[in-house]
């Protein structure tokens, strides 16, 4: 069983919902990535997302778009995001890593060379944004071969049809995009969100994730109602800004957001 | 295998490919907003009534049929192959953009959107895309670059004058292509009453297929121009390239014609060996941005890189689909011409013919200076005039150090 699984098992044997925090790496410099995964992972985080800075990330709202700016500036991309996984597996080799990001940065390294380099950093899982299943016969293959899970995004105004067909190339766990708009924007509805996750259900028996929109814990506590998972990004990556010129602050500051969220998921 | 089975105009296949380039990578979010478009479009572009007020808007809005001019004085000055002119300077706005904004204007009416929205470089398909907006009466929203915005102050007063709002980009480059994000992270958030525009040959399909199909009307007249005034095709057909939307919009009616050498120019910015251009036909290597996948100029990373032309609307680190395939096909040719070439070309054809062409347009005048030479007095060729100067005036003050 994939680290995603496992995880999500053990969750649902618990009776608990995952929380899966989202930062940039090398938001606002590549040394504080590692730690700062450390702490959101003793702070109650059960997944990590990990942002890989593009420089045109057409369905990031401004908070994360600046995010990789800082990142870019920083010189962080796909091979130095990879170091980062590899160096969290020497202390946590249980927590599954997402990485999300866009298709070009992956292509120029080579799908198949990324999928293996991934793999053997202790990548779990890849959700390429730009990437619908209709155009990804080669990234499903290098996955696959990689024991890497592909993570497919479900939104507001997915079909029924697309969201079977969805479903059939997805693993790990699949990702609802609470409304329409970029990741950051402000509005959540949490009786349409349920009732869309609930249409999801019908199609398929992995964990539904919900992300969009969610900024703190009574959002976050409600979308866990319905929800297998939460994702939490703008929330998180706009007080990574605001302590961008004190780096060292990052880790314990957003670990004790991380645990405000964890307690009232927990409620 | 008939003549017509290898036809090179039955691209893209129903997913939006161009043999490996072109496709739909998006979002999920927008996945039902281009199917809902791709449907729209091909209900509406077969439908005689929608045919008709298209044809309606082109003569009698746009100004059309533009002429193909016969450039004597210049051609005798050059020496070698006769040059005939597309005048797409000639139509309303002043270039080749609105064949393509009246024709998505009117589907946009057709869907029932109330909004259109747009991203420019230049600002040319700004100003079109908010000249149809204000004769239909449509809420308009142009994203610029903010770096473009202070390059092109005219056209951004254009646009307001035409009732639009421009929306300076301030992320990334702050220039076309980040202009082109917002753009579609604005259309993701207001799917239900907004249409966007896209200005040219890229972008997820249908984009790329629609835009040629309003812009193929450049070709069409042009090659039936060519057997009216010379009885037969020309040698070469020439037309610039930033995303490609005036040169597919020549050169697809030509595609068949395998005897007529398609020409596409890049911006070749400081010369394509200095790295510092807007060539990635030339120069690149194919990617995937802004929807489609194709030829684009990117680092060893896959981060897409900062482009350098003196012509804004060739300022674009990607190019259409159809072009990435029609150079892989060897159907088309693409070569680049730098700014200093296309600055000559410029003050050439303003000093010989009394036409002031855009600087987009030069570069495919430049290479026409070029070509023209080398061939026999009995040929001849078409450069598309894709569109005129007044807005790069400016520009070409400042170089010469006059304040205009």
């Amino acid at each position: 069983m994939s680290r995603i699984a496992t995880r999500f098992s053990a969750l649902r044997s618990a009776g608990r919902k995952a929380l899966i925090p989202f930062v940039t790496a090398g938001d606002p410099n590549p040394t504080i990535t590692v730690p700062l995964m450390h702490a959101m992972v003793a702070a109650g985080a059960d997944l990590i997302e990990l942002g890989v800075p593009f420089s045109d990330p057409m369905a990031d709202g401004p908070v994360i778009q600046r995010s990789a700016e800082r990142a870019l500036a920083q010189k962080v991309g796909l091979r130095q995001l990879l170091a980062m996984v590899a160096e969290f597996r020497h202390q946590d080799s249980e927590t599954p890593v997402i990485l999300m990001g866009y298709l070009n940065p992956i292509e120029a390294m080579g799908a198949a060379t990324f999928a293996k380099a991934a793999a053997e950093a202790g990548v779990d899982g890849v959700l390429t944004v730009d990437l619908p299943p209709e155009e990804g016969g080669t990234m499903a293959e290098v996955c696959h071969a990689a024991d890497l899970d592909q993570i497919f995004l479900i939104g507001p105004t997915t079909m029924d049809r697309r969201i079977q067909s969805i479903c059939d190339h997805a693993s790990g766990f699949v990702y609802y995009v609470s409304f329409k708009g970029v990741t950051g924007a402000s509005h959540l509805d949490t009786a349409d969100v349920a009732s869309h996750v609930a249409q999801i259900r019908a199609h398929t028996t992995l964990p539904v994730g919900v992300g969009f929109g969610i900024k703190d814990g009574a959002t976050a506590a409600a979308v866990a109602q319905f929800a297998d998972a939460v994702v939490v990004g703008s929330a998180i990556v706009a007080r990574i800004e605001a302590l961008a010129a004190t780096p060292e602050r990052i880790p314990a500051e957003i670990g004790t957001f991380i645990g405000e969220l964890r307690t009232a998921i927990d409620s | 295998m008939s003549e017509e089975l290898q036809s090179l105009k039955a691209m893209p296949d129903e997913q939006g490919h161009f043999g490996p380039y072109g496709g739909r990578f998006v979002p999920e979010t927008l996945f039902g907003p281009i199917e809902e478009l791709c449907a729209a479009y091909e209900r509406y572009r077969n439908d005689p009534e929608f045919i008709a007020e298209l044809e309606y808007d082109l003569k009698q809005f746009v100004g059309r049929p533009s002429p193909l001019y016969f450039a004597e004085r210049w051609s005798r000055k050059l020496g070698g192959a006769r040059i005939y002119l597309k005048r797409e300077d000639l139509n309303h706005t002043g270039a080749h953009k609105v064949n393509n904004t009246v024709g998505q204007a009117l589907l946009a009416k057709r869907m029932g959107k109330t909004r259109i929205i747009a991203e420019t470089g230049a600002g040319q398909h700004g100003v079109a895309s908010a000249t149809v907006a204000a004769r239909m009466g449509l809420e308009c929203v142009v994203y610029m670059g903010a770096e473009d915005i202070k390059r092109q102050a005219i056209n951004v007063y254009r646009m307001r004058l035409l009732g639009a709002t421009v929306v300076p980009v301030t992320s990334g480059s702050q220039t076309l292509k980040d202009a082109l994000n917002e753009a579609m992270r604005d259309w993701v958030t207001h799917i239900d009453d907004t249409f966007y525009i896209i200005g040219t040959v890229a972008g997820p399909h249908p984009y790329p297929a629609m835009v040629r199909d309003f812009q193929t009307i450049v070709g069409r007249e042009a090659r039936a121009q060519c057997l009216e005034q010379e009885g037969r095709l020309p040698a070469a057909v020439i037309a610039c390239v930033g995303g490609g939307s005036n040169a597919i919009g020549i050169f697809h009616p030509f595609l068949d014609d395998r005897e007529v050498r398609l020409i596409g120019v890049e911006g070749g910015g400081d010369g394509v060996a200095s790295g510092r251009h807007a060539a990635p036909l030339s120069a690149g290597r194919p990617g995937v941005l802004h929807g489609n996948r194709t030829y684009l100029m990117e680092d060893e990373d896959g981060q897409i890189m900062e482009t350098h032309s003196i012509s804004a609307g060739l300022d674009y680190p990607g190019v259409g689909p159809e072009h990435a395939w029609l150079k892989d096909m060897g159907r088309a040719e693409y070569t680049a011409i730098t700014d200093t070439e296309a600055l000559t070309a410029f003050h050439d054809l303003t000093r010989t013919e009394g036409i002031m062409p855009a600087l987009e347009s030069s570069h495919a005048l430049a290479e026409a200076m070029k070509l023209a030479p080398t061939l026999s007095a009995d040929q001849f060729i078409v450069v598309n005039l894709s569109g005129r100067g007044d807005k790069d005036i400016h520009t070409v003050a400042a170089l010469e150090g006059i304040s205009v």
